[in-house]
């Protein structure tokens, strides 16, 4: 069991956090719903929530923007209370060769993808080091660990997460804070759904297990970590992709 | 602001945060030997310290604080900073 603390699922409207969030609801968490650009799937996220018996509410932030981020959380924390697990899961794609990247395309994918989680976390940690407990799951990939032609940003992006994540778990350990990240591989989002048919063909054939995740599947191990029975896990990078990062 | 207020504060920070004796302690305790206190336990006690003042105290004001007093002494010029500004 799982007793119920606050929880904020960054990009929380769509997608794995989508999945995220009505993961954490259903373990108990009261859980803010972050979204950016999409107010209407965050609200349709917190109405399936709250229809389901959780307790839900959409947070307006900007990962991007200091004031926006301090903004939400205050309001956060008003209305839930102090927030006791954080899901970085905000991300963005800008896929293109390297050999022709921008400097604005490259820092346009780190600025939400990993500052995004340094300024999220910065403005929480604060409540979870008073608490002495706190959960946080940063939402890497698994193309941190392989690379990715096309994807220099993003694979830079993710692969930050790991270290920004592991230094918080040696950092947060003696507050009872664990830290953590899970490196899905190709899972079923918009996001994939905008590849080329072929692409993704191809993308399914190299996963072991020969498909795309459902959200549902990322989100089960999310809501694992942030549970009481994993209180022992921390600094863990658990791969959730059909084994297709094997041995990385 | 007194600098006897402050003092307290200092006390009250480390029996609340880093389990002390307050009979024991004086200007001269030192967090780290005394008070068996990490890095992460000093910025624990400047953040209370700066939530009961309501100050901003800069990371760069932590380099060379060791003692009580010299704790005591970084808040009373922030905050003197601070009032006259």
């Amino acid at each position: 069991m799982t007793a119920a603390r606050p929880a904020l699922v960054t990009g929380g409207g769509r997608g794995i956090g989508r999945a995220i969030a009505v993961a954490l609801a259903a373990a108990g968490h009261p859980v803010a719903v972050g979204y950016q650009t999409g107010k209407q799937e965050a609200d349709d996220v917190v109405a399936e929530i709250v229809a389901a018996g959780g307790q839900a509410m959409p947070a307006a932030m900007d990962v991007t923007d200091e004031a926006s981020v301090d903004d939400a959380v205050t309001a956060v924390e008003r209305e839930l209370g102090p927030i006791a697990v954080l899901v970085n899961n905000a991300g963005i794609t800008d896929d293109g060769l390297f050999i022709r990247m921008d400097t604005d395309r490259w820092r346009r994918v780190l600025a939400t993808n990993l500052d995004g989680a340094f300024t999220v976390t910065r403005r929480v940690t604060p409540g979870l080091v008073k608490a002495r407990w706190g959960r946080i799951v940063n939402v890497s990939s698994v193309v941190g660990l392989l690379g990715s032609a096309g994807q220099a940003n993003y694979a830079a992006a993710k692969a930050g997460l790991i270290g920004l994540t592991r230094s918080l778990a040696r950092e947060l350990a003696p507050r009872n804070i664990t830290c953590n990240v899970v490196a899905p591989g190709p899972v079923a989002t918009a996001m994939t759904d905008a590849l080329p048919d072929a692409r993704r063909a191809a993308l399914a054939a190299a996963v072991p297990l020969g498909r795309f995740a459902e959200p549902a599947e990322v989100a089960a191990v999310v809501a694992f970590l942030c549970s009481d029975p994993a209180a022992y896990v921390t600094g863990a990078v658990v791969p959730v992709d059909g084994g297709l990062g094997m041995g990385h | 602001m007194e600098r006897t207020e402050v003092v307290d504060a200092v006390y009250d920070a480390c029996v609340e945060l880093l389990k002390a004796d307050r009979a024991s302690l004086t200007e001269a305790t030192t967090f780290a030997e005394d008070l068996d206190a990490d890095s992460l336990d000093l910025v624990e006690v400047v953040m209370s310290l700066e939530d009961r003042f309501d100050l901003k105290i800069p990371e760069d004001d932590l380099e060379g604080v060791e003692t009580i007093g010299q704790a005591v002494d970084m808040v009373v010029a922030r905050a003197s900073d601070a009032a006259s500004t």
